[in-house]
């Protein structure tokens, strides 16, 4: 049933927006459901010309995909209210639901739609939090993702990421061998998937700016690893970084002024800063003998972690943003890689390699404890959602690269499924603002 | 069941379609051609000499072989060490094996004797790990094969080193067999 709910929505969403249905990710949960809270969403009300987009449906998938929610099938619903008016609360007290969504959907024109929603706290009859807007019939979708953003900060306490987008890399091996690559980014449901960048060489390392409006990636298209920074809105694209040697792994800081990156100008992979408005590049490590990589912002933007094999196997350290010694973080394990750091700065997730097998852990910078969150042994490439309880990362399935995501507690975990294509290298967005 | 079947069909006839108008950065990206993707620098006359059309009556580069004689360019010489162009990797190490030190002398050697000769140095890994630290690992590899080379007498003038890290394998499966294939560095004349 609900194989073929997604792939309805799947199918529909194809239809209005053919031209951009390049990759479609459908978000299957694979575990960790059980202590999900009941939730009552009724379909919205519809007045005038029908809305192109199922506003509740995608308000419904996107609480249940969270493992926080569990929205009563609807063959449970009672009765169809979609306002306070039409709600008899003694009713709705039987199905042991705390939340009622009602809402509907009135066309003001054929372009421009009203939608208004309530939710309710069942067993006060109350109001919990109530809108109305007016969008463009293009805007219903996302409109959609902000509703479910409010009713999962209203019910959790903690920030929805359900409005952000995920940027990947697929790889698509053409009929004559040769592989395709291109840069996507899609909704956080992984719907409207868009090819923001497609190339014949390999592209690596998306990383979003802090406003969401740029992605800086490493693109192989001139024949090595180069930095570019490119403009989500307009499409415009900046050089940022074509050293002799590598240039790579580039991480927005915080305040979105500069950007840390991979140099190998030297002779030796090196961490630098680089000041995006004047190109002023500062250096930041200096061991010569070493790999050191894959440099994150500490939410401070004070320090970096990153990625060294200066003790003979990588592991993560941190380092002043200015320089000078670098301090030993990750303990646990023989190899611990690309390192991503929580919002809230407790919280970081890496590659961590064991027997010769890589999974997804999570550090409490705190404590120091290692939790190991993923089975499959081909797991890498972790991403934190903005709201630090989701972790985005890649892994394999039959040999082809998914995307997958599974909750900073280990207990809930959802494969991002595709239709044929290799997808790696994800990368959350931040909270659009 | 039937439905998502059909979707399945339907989204690969809309990408087909689609693949063609897609992409912002299409237009830059399709000046990288599958030739440009290495990035040959200009040749000089110098350096095309090396051609074996050219070198055929040098007596300098004929090479003999036990009982063969090739006549030609000793590069060309499938036969010698030199044509081994090629060398492999164990798990996360960019030492440099010994059954590939003959290879490497042999190449230094040419490299020595012909000053105007480049070679671009192309480090690979295999899959396992994060990207970023393969791509460093395989500009590691190809530092390591620099630097013997350059000990047996090229110099550091003829080189150009890149990596790929795990992002060009050799072999597409997901076992020891592939990776170690993948593991290597690839030693290209530029020109040849």
């Amino acid at each position: 049933m609900t194989k073929r709910w997604l792939a309805a929505i799947w199918l529909l969403s194809m239809m209005v927006v053919p031209w951009q249905a390049h990759a479609e990710l459908i978000i299957e949960i694979t575990g960790g459901t059980e202590a999900a809270l009941p939730i009552a969403v009724v379909p919205f009300g519809s007045e005038g010309i029908a809305a192109p987009e199922d506003i509740s449906a995608v308000i419904s998938n996107d609480l249940a995909r969270s493992g926080r929610f569990a929205p009563l099938p609807k063959q449970d619903l009672i009765s169809q209210p979609h306002e306070k008016e039409e709600i008899n609360f003694r009713d709705w007290r039987l199905l042991r639901s705390e939340g009622l969504l009602v809402g509907k959907v009135s066309s003001v024109d054929g372009e421009t739609y009203q939608v208004q929603f309530q939710l309710f706290d069942v067993y006060n009859a109350q109001q919990l939090v109530g809108k109305r807007y007016q969008v463009p019939a293009s805007g219903l979708r996302r409109l959609a993702h902000q509703i479910a953003d409010q009713i999962y900060q209203t019910l959790t306490g903690e920030m929805g990421v359900f409005s952000t987008r995920l940027a990947f890399v697929t790889a698509i091996a053409n009929a004559d061998g040769k592989k395709r690559f291109a840069l996507q980014v899609s909704d956080s449901d992984g719907a409207n998937p868009r090819t923001v960048l497609q190339s014949k060489q390999p592209i690596l390392s998306p990383n979003w700016s802090p406003d969401g409006e740029r992605l800086t990636y490493v693109s192989f298209e001139n024949g090595k690893a180069e930095v570019f920074v490119q403009e989500m809105s307009s499409g415009r694209r900046d050089s940022v970084a074509a050293f002799k040697g590598l240039n790579s792994a580039p991480a927005w800081s915080p305040d979105g002024t500069r950007l840390a990156l991979t140099l190998s100008k030297s002779g030796n992979p090196e961490i630098y800063i680089l000041e995006l408005a004047t190109g002023k590049l500062s250096r930041v490590t200096h061991n010569s003998q070493a790999i050191d990589t894959e440099a994150v912002w500490m939410p401070n933007g004070r320090e970096l972690l990153f990625t060294s094999d200066r003790g003979g196997r990588p592991q993560i350290y941190k380092v002043s943003a200015e320089g000078g010694r670098a301090k030993r973080v990750s303990f646990e394990g023989s190899y611990n890689a690309s390192p991503d750091i929580s919002s809230d700065g407790h919280f970081m997730t890496m590659t961590h390699g064991l027997n010769g097998k890589f999974y997804i852990a999570v550090q409490d910078l705190d404590t120091g404890a290692v939790q190991i969150l993923t089975e499959t042994g081909r797991d890498e490439s972790p991403s934190f959602a903005p709201n630090g309880r989701m972790i985005l990362y890649a892994t394999e399935q039959q040999g082809k690269g998914v995307l997958a995501a599974v909750s900073v507690d280990g207990r809930i975990h959802q494969r991002l499924g595709e239709s044929g294509t290799e997808v790696r290298e994800p990368a959350w967005s931040p909270i659009r603002k | 069941m039937k439905l998502f079947k059909l979707s399945v069909v339907l989204f690969i006839l809309m990408w087909l379609s689609a693949c063609t108008t897609l992409g912002l950065g299409k237009k830059d990206t399709d000046a990288a051609t599958d030739g440009a993707e290495v990035a040959v620098e200009d040749r000089s006359a110098d350096s095309a000499s090396i051609g074996g059309d050219n070198a055929s009556g040098d007596a300098e580069t004929t090479v003999i072989v036990g009982e063969d004689q090739y006549q030609g360019d000793e590069l060309n010489d499938p036969a010698s060490p030199l044509s081994n162009r090629v060398v492999y990797f164990e798990y996360d190490s960019s030492a440099v094996r010994q059954e590939d030190q003959t290879t490497l002398a042999a190449h230094a050697a040419y490299m020595g004797e012909h000053q105007n000769v480049t070679m671009r140095l192309i480090g690979h890994t295999d899959e396992r790990g994060s990207r970023e630290y393969n791509l460093a690992l395989g500009e590691r590899r190809a530092m390591a094969i620099r630097q013997i080379l350059m000990l047996h007498g090229a110099d550091i003038k003829q080189f150009q080193v890149t990596s790929f890290g795990e992002e060009r394998p050799q072999a597409e499966g997901h076992d020891e067999s592939a990776w170690q294939q993948n593991r290597r560095v690839e030693l290209i004349y530029v020109g040849q």
